[in-house]
């Protein structure tokens, strides 16, 4: 009962934000509900019992992407693109867009409903202590992808300041 | 244990709330965080299954989606940089140069 009460707190929040993310005109506002949206996810996490994972949502997208999305937007500031349209002419195929792609999912859940409703989790003892085995799969099995999402990251960070440089 | 299914449904809007601000938004910086909630969406889809499979593999597949929004951003946001240095714009449809 309490595990449900909490998913569906931190569930309205995610989908409330993001709701606001994409409507409010101010960008700054925008880059708040971001925020806020990352960190009821990082909650999300938590009542799975990823608990790995709600640090390193905290840290890296709460701490860090939206804080970069800030500098961002100071840097490039626009008074001028507070008062004009916000959304561009293709919002109708956008509405037809997801209103397919929505019925497609809600009717795929729907269609496996009875699977995915009776389906017993698997015990918790499995995914504990969870810190000690996400560091374990991660330096054994998936050592080679590790090693390459720091080279990923390597050519993110040389990208991202030449792209920035004054002079290119 | 909360349903599964649950999982799936909020994964879902997320997913159709990215979308829509990617297709609709004319602002370059708002589309980059659409594309931000959309990465989430998939994160909870990821740890929800692991959570039910009882495997810690999804959080790995979850970590390197991470690696990759930052990434993302990192270099998305030097572009919108530098380009607002070049035309003094943000906004998606004004950024027609390769246009015919």
């Amino acid at each position: 009962m309490l595990d449900l009460v909490v998913f569906y707190f931190f569930a309205a929040l995610t989908v409330i934000s993001a709701i606001l993310v994409v409507t409010r005109r101010n960008v700054v506002h925008s880059a708040i509900f971001l925020a806020t949206a990352l960190l009821a996810t990082a909650g999300i996490f938590l009542s799975l019992h990823a608990e790995f994972l709600f640090i390193v949502q905290i840290i890296v997208y709460t701490g860090g992407i939206t804080v970069l999305y800030v500098f961002v937007i100071m840097l490039v500031n626009l008074d001028v693109a507070l008062h004009q349209v916000q959304f561009n002419r293709q919002w109708l195929v956008a509405l037809l867009l997801t209103i397919v792609l929505g019925a497609q999912v809600v009717v795929a859940l729907a269609l496996s409903r009875g699977s995915l409703y009776t389906l017993p989790p698997a015990p918790l003892s499995s995914l504990e202590p969870n810190t000690e085995q996400v560091a374990w799969s991660l330096f054994h099995t998936y050592m080679l992808p590790f090693e390459l999402a720091s080279v990923l990251l390597l050519v993110a960070m040389i990208g991202a300041v030449v792209m920035s440089k004054k002079r290119v | 244990m909360v349903p599964i299914g649950h999982y799936l449904f909020l994964s879902a809007a997320l997913l159709g709330i990215g979308i829509v601000g990617v297709v609709t938004r004319r602002n370059v910086i708002i589309i980059l965080m659409s594309v931000e909630l959309i990465l989430n969406a998939v994160n909870i889809n990821l740890i929800a299954f692991s959570r039910l499979v009882g495997s810690v593999e999804g959080q790995i597949f979850a970590i390197f989606i991470i690696t990759d929004a930052a990434a993302e951003a990192a270099v998305g946001l030097g572009i919108i940089i530098a380009f607002f240095r070049n035309r003094e714009t943000v906004l998606a449809d004004e950024m027609d140069i390769l246009k015919w």
